[in-house]
């Protein structure tokens, strides 16, 4: 076969696939840079040019940063606790458990579920009267919480949710991981005489360091998107609490149709998701594929 | 008696996490047999015992009346987008990580990395960055509140996933299998369908599966791109979730909603304890 005959198939496989995506994502990405530098609002619909008055005023706009600040606390908080969770949950039904593949389908469960769907009947749970959370709690004589109605339980809430939620996904990559492990690391320890806690720390966790960071780094970046959830639960109160970045935009720009400045607010949370979760990334790196070395 | 305290430690562990894990459904099942009365009295959990159950809240399910949500509808509608969308995003992400996996591309400065790197990549954008240009894309095309502009959409959230699972199993599959093809005289695309595709099954089944979920799972766009000729099974059950909530037939069509994914569940699974799946997600 000639050098051009493989180069059309070369293309002929990446092509098709390239394309789509750059048609359904980069056009629309440059339209929304083009309208976070205009004016279009409800009353005034148009793609006139107003410069970078949009990012200068959301330079100011305190709700904005606050809201970053309350996602980046949300989203590490719940990958962390998902990522102790997950780890601990593969380690338990890794081997010598009794029914570990029903335990291991049953784990699985709740990420195959629906979050908004599975956020709707955990909003009927919270409910501060009439929920089994609070009922359950004053069995055993503890005071009704006010999980969806005070701001710091509001966030607790949501975080609860999203554990429920996506412990199953790091649980999934990790237990898989353990699985794959070579075994002679493993006998070696046992040779040398080493306990559990010892051949977690100087074998299991070193040799699952790639596997965590990939896990990690995949839900922090859907962390990153958290909105769905507290539309659900909360819409983002009591108040603001529970507001995050995603959601503060979707008030802006498909609710007050302020799309100019929802679109410079689009741009710079993506820019700055971006930054954090490279300088995220570099540092989960270094922290456990140093100790690995 | 050490073992003995570890053993019921870890058993423990286990029961209370399947509790946790069980719990939502567990309510939501005997929700779904409530009526009014049943609700509004407090949290009661056994039928018969501490309340009278009815089938109201699944018979909700088929009537479109007040308080009622006809799910057969949005039913189809979300089987259709979902598994074209996943379908469309199966057959692209194979060919396209085929190629990634065994030919090297250079243009300029972007190599197969970097490639690899755009695809998976828009994994990060966040939904309201495109909702905007994406609401008027579709007015623009006229495909606003359709199913073929969802399936649009969607193929644009799953086909990410499905080059990233795929190009790692393509990886492990070696070079000299497509190699002997081709010195017996097929063409790159007749190695890749006769040969690669029926040894990647595994992957693809996996990769179909993530796209399944994903897909069916969506929430944001469904809301945002379609409001009354299509409406996905999401935005039809929150569409519930207003203030004088219908908690019964909440339950019931959150319940039959979520109910064909828990099957993938079992799928997984196979796939994880046969450790295919290693191969398949890194």
């Amino acid at each position: 076969m000639g050098e051009t005959g493989l180069r059309s198939y070369k293309l002929a496989f990446l092509l098709p696939g390239l394309l789509t995506l750059l048609a359904i994502i980069l056009f629309p990405l440059l339209f929304t840079i083009r309208v976070s530098a205009s004016g279009w609002n409800a009353t005034n619909p148009d793609l006139d040019w107003i410069g970078g008055a949009n990012y200068a005023a959301l330079w100011l706009d305190a709700r904005f940063w606050q809201s970053l600040g309350r996602l980046s606390f949300m989203a590490t908080g719940t990958v962390a606790l998902q990522y102790v969770l997950g780890f601990a949950l593969a380690l338990l039904v890794w081997h010598d458990v009794k029914a570990r593949r029903f335990f291991r389908v049953l784990f699985l469960i709740p990420m195959m579920t629906t979050p908004v769907i599975m956020s709707v009947i955990w909003r009927t749970i919270l409910h501060e009267s009439l929920g089994p959370a609070n009922d359950v709690l004053s069995m055993l004589g503890l005071g009704p919480v006010p999980w969806l109605t005070s701001g710091g339980w509001a966030v607790a809430s949501v975080m609860l949710v999203e554990v429920w939620q996506w412990t199953p996904f790091i649980f999934l990559l990790l237990l898989a991981g353990l699985i794959s492990l070579p075994r002679e690391p493993f006998l070696a320890a046992a040779i040398d005489g080493a306990g559990p806690v010892r051949t977690f720390v100087n074998v299991t966790f070193p040799l699952m360091a790639p596997v965590s960071i990939g896990a990690i780094m995949i839900r922090l970046i859907e962390a990153s998107k958290l909105m769905e959830t507290v539309y659900v639960l909360t819409s983002g109160g009591p108040g603001t609490a529970t507001e995050t970045s995603s959601y503060y935009i979707y008030i802006k720009g498909l609710r007050d149709f302020d799309i100019g400045y929802a679109a410079a607010l689009s741009i710079t949370y993506l820019v700055i998701m971006i930054v954090l979760l490279t300088v995220l990334g570099k540092l989960l790196h270094r922290a456990l594929m140093g100790r690995a070395a | 008696m050490m073992t003995k305290l570890y053993l019921s430690l870890k058993y423990g562990a286990i029961l209370i996490w399947s509790a946790f894990v069980i719990a939502p459904f567990l309510w939501a099942l005997t929700t779904s047999f409530k009526t009014a009365s049943g609700v509004t009295g407090g949290p009661t959990y056994i039928p018969w015992l501490q309340y009278e159950p009815s089938l109201s809240g699944w018979r909700s399910l088929f009537s479109s009346g007040a308080g009622g949500i006809d799910v057969v509808k949005p039913y189809i509608d979300s089987v259709i987008v979902t598994g074209c969308a996943s379908l469309i995003s199966i057959v692209l992400g194979c060919l396209a990580a085929y190629g990634l996996s065994r030919f090297t591309y250079r243009a300029g400065f972007v190599k197969n990395t970097d490639l690899v790197f755009f695809f998976v990549s828009q994994r990060i954008m966040p939904p309201i960055v495109l909702a905007i240009p994406f609401f008027l894309m579709l007015k623009w095309l006229g495909l606003l509140d359709s199913k073929i502009g969802l399936i649009f959409v969607y193929v644009a959230l799953l086909l990410p996933i499905a080059v990233w699972i795929l190009v790692d199993f393509f990886n492990g599959i070696p070079r000299e299998i497509d190699e002997m093809a081709i010195l017996d005289g097929c063409t790159p695309f007749e190695a890749f369908r006769r040969v690669i595709l029926p040894n990647s099954l595994a992957g693809i089944v996996v990769a179909g599966m993530f796209c399944l979920i994903f897909g069916w799972n969506d929430f944001f766009f469904a809301f945002t791109l379609t409001f009354t000729d299509t409406q996905l099974l999401p935005v039809a059950v929150v569409a519930l979730n207003s203030s004088v909530t219908p908690w019964w037939s909440l339950s019931a069509s959150a319940l039959i909603s979520v109910a064909p994914l828990l099957l993938i569940a079992f799928v997984v699974e196979r796939f994880l304890s046969h450790g295919t799946l290693a191969g398949a997600i890194r």
